[in-house]
């Protein structure tokens, strides 16, 4: 079970630690500074920084983040196609077991980046930003597209997953050099009904796998949650006697049948019906659900959870969840009852265990 | 060559006080100073070059126009100032 959080929040990166029954928490890092995400491997803990008149950085802490030095941001190329600037570092993920080097970006505007030498320098994964359907991608929630959810296939590092929004879920088989388009079965109702099952215009909130069983993925839509058995190619879509509109979900790590959602009403609220806060849970494949609300607040809760906001340890014991509110919360029973940790950090974007 | 001096947002990257650089323009100069401060460049400049859209340019006192602030010529005793919008809560 993991003792350790990283918080990434709109001012600035937390750490929290838990000894004996208490959790500590400790400014490690920008201070005022929107941290978009944050990724910690091999002792390295890289943070996503957005600063809101000066650009998206990268810094990099050896130390636990005692220092930070700054890195070399990814920037897309001058003579790449429509050569935008870089918006926001929206998610980071290690290269997988067989790649020590590699980290992956996946940034707003739809740019996944690359790098092979633990992040001192990127390149743009031209073969995606080139594919003839990104000119029917479009920005959720922000002006353009992006990449929020990136999976290297545990069995094969070199089979990348990766989920847009907007712009569908793509899988790529040769460390990126291609790429297709994934989703059957995923309904878009935001566009016209002539549109709405096409792939590559669908809106992934969030996509996370199960680690031991690498074909089931879960997906919170932005109209609905899906399961996979097959890495992508198919989806299933479920049916929670809960709103199913929301953003954030986690995957067990060695059940296939279990994950967890976090509801709200859907698009044009995105709030917690009734101001109370809840997680569901399934145990078998989305077939029945426990809707748990111990623990979480139960009346005057304007709680939403982002894409990144809820994680599961290693062990697939602990589960940590953070709102836009600031509040943070742990639950050692997969959701069953929960433990405020704090309700005064500022808005969360990111929850990771490490 | 123009006097710079940055916003107090950029102090722990540029020293404090004036920075000077030659240029006939804003931009000129701005790229002159920058190419000996490159890890400066980025919080003034995006990655196409452009003038980040929050960061404004005071020239000899007038608060330059964002679209075209770095085409603006400038003298050799010119003053520039790199500031910011102001941030809310």
């Amino acid at each position: 079970m993991s003792d350790h959080l990283l918080i990434a929040t709109r001012k600035g990166l937390f750490a929290l630690e838990r000894k004996r029954s208490d959790w500590t928490s400790t400014l490690v890092g920008f201070p005022g500074v929107a941290v978009t995400n944050v990724l910690r491997t091999d002792g390295v803990i890289y943070a996503a920084l957005k600063h809101g008149h000066f650009g998206a950085k990268l810094h990099r802490s050896d130390d636990a983040g005692t220092t930070w030095c700054e890195l070399a941001a990814p920037a897309f190329p001058a003579d790449a196609a429509d050569a935008p600037s870089l918006f926001q570092i929206w998610t980071m993920e290690t290269g997988g077991r067989t790649h020590p080097d590699r980290l992956w970006i996946g940034a707003i505007p739809a740019g996944l980046f690359r790098s092979d030498d633990r992040g001192e320098s990127w390149q743009l994964v031209s073969s995606l930003w080139n594919v003839p359907e990104r000119k029917r991608w479009f920005g959720g929630g922000y002006d353009a597209a992006g990449i929020h959810s990136i999976s290297p296939d545990p069995r094969d590092d070199d089979r990348v997953f990766l989920a847009i929004s907007c712009g569908g879920v793509w899988e790529s088989r040769d460390a990126g050099n291609t790429w297709q388009v994934l989703g059957k079965g995923l309904f878009a109702p935001y566009v016209p009904p002539e549109q709405a099952e096409d792939s590559a215009i669908q809106d992934p909130h969030r996509v996370v796998r199960c680690a031991s069983a690498p074909d089931v993925m879960w997906m919170q839509h932005h109209a609905g949650i899906y399961r996979s058995a097959d890495a992508g190619a198919h989806w299933t879509r479920l049916s929670p006697p809960t709103d199913d509109f929301g953003f954030a979900v986690a995957a067990h790590p060695r059940l296939a049948q279990t994950a967890w959602f976090v509801p709200a009403i859907k698009d044009e609220i995105r709030m917690p019906r009734d101001g109370a806060l809840c997680v569901t849970r399934t145990d078998d494949g989305g077939q029945s659900w426990e809707i748990m609300r111990h623990g979480l607040p139960q009346r005057d809760a304007y709680d939403l959870i982002y894409r990144h906001g809820l994680d599961i340890d290693e062990a697939g014991e602990r589960l940590a969840m953070g709102s836009t509110t600031g509040a943070l919360w742990t639950s050692e029973d997969g959701g069953r009852s929960w433990a405020l940790l704090n309700a005064h950090l500022p808005p969360i974007y990111a929850v990771r265990f490490v | 060559m123009a006097d710079i001096h940055f916003t107090s947002h950029l102090r722990n990257l540029v020293p404090d006080g004036p920075l000077s650089a030659a240029g006939a323009t804003v931009g000129e100069a701005l790229v002159n100073l920058l190419a000996a401060q490159p890890h400066v460049r980025g919080y003034v400049l995006d990655d196409r070059g452009c003038l980040r859209k929050h960061v404004c340019i005071f020239a000899d006192g007038e608060r330059l126009a964002h679209d075209g602030a770095l085409a603006r010529r400038i003298g050799p005793d010119s003053k520039l100032y790199v500031m910011q919008a102001l941030s809310g809560g």
